[in-house]
């Protein structure tokens, strides 16, 4: 998700030292009534997405229309390079062979999809080269798991979604402002 | 991962009931009624079936030309069909021994679940083997120009000199050695793999899983091999003068995606039956997404082998597709065009999403697709260089496909009763049965 930081916003950050125990606690926590913001792990973990009630990933119509796009820029630069501006014959067939261009389709749908999906990963991920990132704990791309949770969005206290990470085992509890 | 699924029982074993037998029976006497009223038809029209001349005959070529020498006989078209199933059928059966060893190599645990049926597959190779050979005894100077004796004499009128030049590979004692090669080798290689499989079910350790690995391993160097040489044999030698050496891995790839087809639709057949309840939906996406896979390889390859011919413009290679395309009366131009559509944008557009790999009818829709079309492919590269002007899509054909089919399915349904269908002490059964993606 792109991360929108503009006001202060204050999270708690339970960490966890076991992906069997964090994916427990996400059910837990959002059980006890807590929004989690999002949970950090140094790899995937199976079932994760589901437990924390993400929508399905729609990055496979993006890649389509991605794709898509390459194969009509394709068309439209083999077409108007070969038929319409510079008619060339070649090997003595028509100026437009379709085959001998379906390499160029190729290569461009897949150009585009990849550099598309690039670029989608960047967004969606919040990097670049002038955003900040939101890291909430450095150890978590080493061997800790941590769950943030932005209290500004939850009506419970610090205090109770505190004991309510401790009860689900969390290892430590830590506040977190940007 | 932690979470237990429920597993139901780790004894299922697969009943091969009488109905499905009364209606295989009933398969096999319709085909073999379909390809008696085919022949009728062929053998009573055989003196009007004069041959086109004209554009058709100009477009056959050299080939033809040298193949009009000799009378065309109806039976001819009753061989060459027996030819394009046997050799269908024949990678179907062996692709089953091929995914087995290849998931043997790459430990791959996820197939273990549903193992038992590319198992059950290779045994249907003695018997397409021993029809080839059969076909290649009766009939094998109608369906390879090459056996004939004269193309190798220089005194003959019949003299070819590109043929003469292939002589050291396509020579009848050569060629029916490889033949026993071939089948002798997969089915061979098949029985140790199954006898280890089997052995493994009673007794258990880890010791039948290391042994299958290696000779996984063994057979996929020799299919390596074979797959390629098997293919000019069967297929390609048909059009003699013409080569390409894309054509292996054409016809493997061919192969390969129809197997999986057909192990994807016995999977999700037998599912519905209410067997292998323990496949889950991530064992059907990772085979949705095998045949999604291999239709596009297959029609990479196809392209490959296309563009360059085309590019090109070599006369004695262009032949092939001329044949293909507008040859004979554009008698094979609606094959070629289903054969492109049912192998690439079919299932390319059935199982490009998510939900359909997990979906059994699209499964099912996408992998009847790829069998169909396949055998379409077979036809399309066996047919023109065979019976030429004289092919067609009759009778005949839907009955000798009816016959293998029933056949297939009855030596497979045997196979899989001779098993436990959970291969109890596969010691990558546990990460199969929670397989999660």
């Amino acid at each position: 998700m792109a991360e929108s930081h503009g006001s202060a916003s204050k999270f708690l950050v339970g960490i966890f030292d076991d992906d069997d125990v964090v994916l427990k606690a996400v059910k837990e926590v959002k059980d006890a009534g807590v929004r989690i913001h999002e949970v950090y792990s140094p790899f995937p973990i199976h079932g994760l997405d589901v437990a924390l009630g993400h929508p399905r990933t729609r990055i496979g119509i993006a890649a389509f229309m991605f794709g898509l796009t390459g194969t009509l820029t394709a068309l439209a630069l083999t077409m108007y390079t070969e038929k319409l501006d510079w008619p060339m014959v070649v090997g003595g067939k028509d100026s437009y062979s379709f085959p001998v261009y379906i390499p160029i389709i190729f290569e461009l749908t897949v150009l585009f999809c990849a550099l598309g999906m690039v670029g989608t990963f960047i967004v969606s991920n919040g990097l670049g080269p002038t955003v900040k990132p939101l890291m909430f704990d450095l150890r978590t791309t080493d061997n800790k798991f941590a769950m943030a949770i932005d209290l500004g969005k939850n009506k419970l206290d610090e205090e109770k979604i505190g004991q309510i990470l401790k009860a689900s085992g969390a290892a430590e509890v830590n506040v977190k402002q940007f | 991962m932690a979470s237990v699924h429920a597993i139901p029982s780790l004894d299922e074993q697969y009943e091969f009931t009488a109905e499905s037998k009364r209606r295989l029976i009933i398969g096999i006497v319709a085909g073999v009624a379909l390809v008696g009223l085919g022949a009728y038809l062929l053998a009573s029209g055989a003196g009007s079936h004069e041959a086109h001349h004209g554009a058709a005959h100009a477009a056959a070529g050299h080939e033809h030309a040298a193949a009009a020498h000799h009378e065309y006989k109806w039976t001819t078209r009753l061989w060459a069909n027996v030819w394009v199933n046997a050799v269908y059928f024949t990678g179907i059966s062996v692709v089953g021994m091929f995914f087995l060893s290849y998931n043997y190599l790459a430990q791959a645990g996820w197939s273990s679940a549903f193992k038992r049926i590319p198992e059950a597959m290779p045994a249907f190779l003695p018997v397409t083997g021993l029809i080839m050979l059969a076909v290649f005894f009766i009939a094998g100077h109608d369906l390879f120009h090459w056996t004939h004796e004269g193309l190798y004499d220089p005194n003959s009128p019949e003299f070819d000199p590109i043929i003469n030049g292939k002589k050291g590979f396509l020579n009848t004692p050569f060629y029916l050695i490889r033949m026993v090669a071939y089948f002798g080798l997969w089915y061979g290689l098949w029985r140790v793999l199954r006898n280890l499989s089997l052995q493994e079910d009673l007794y258990g350790g880890t010791e039948y899983y290391n042994k299958s690995i290696k000779f996984g391993t063994i057979f996929l160097v020799v299919f390596g091999v074979t797959s390629s040489t098997s293919a000019w044999d069967f297929v390609m030698s048909i059009d003699t003068h013409w080569f390409s050496t894309m054509f292996g891995w054409y016809t493997l790839a061919s192969w390969h995606v129809t197997g999986l087809a057909v192990m994807t639709l016995t999977v999700v057949t037998l599912k519905e039956q209410g067997y292998l309840k323990w496949v889950n939906q991530s064992h059907l996406h990772d085979l949705g997404k095998f045949m999604f896979a291999f239709s596009i390889f297959w029609t990479y390859v196809w392209f490959a082998q296309f563009m360059l011919i085309y590019y090109a413009n070599l006369p004695e290679e262009t032949i092939y597709y001329r044949e293909r395309f507008s040859g004979y009366g554009e008698k094979y131009l609606v094959t070629f065009w289903v054969n492109l559509f049912l192998n690439f944008a079919f299932p390319f557009l059935v199982l490009m999403t998510r939900d359909a790999k997990r979906t059994n009818i699209f499964l099912k829709i996408a992998a009847w697709g790829i069998i169909v079309g396949h055998y379409f492919d077979f036809y399309n590269n066996i047919m023109p260089g065979t019976v030429g002007e004289h092919g067609g899509f009759g009778p005949i054909e839907f009955g000798m496909i009816l016959i293998f089919a029933c056949g297939f399915i009855w030596s497979l349904s045997t196979q899989l009763t001779k098993a436990n269908l959970v291969p109890k002490n596969h010691p990558m059964l546990e990460e199969a049965l929670h397989h999660d993606i």
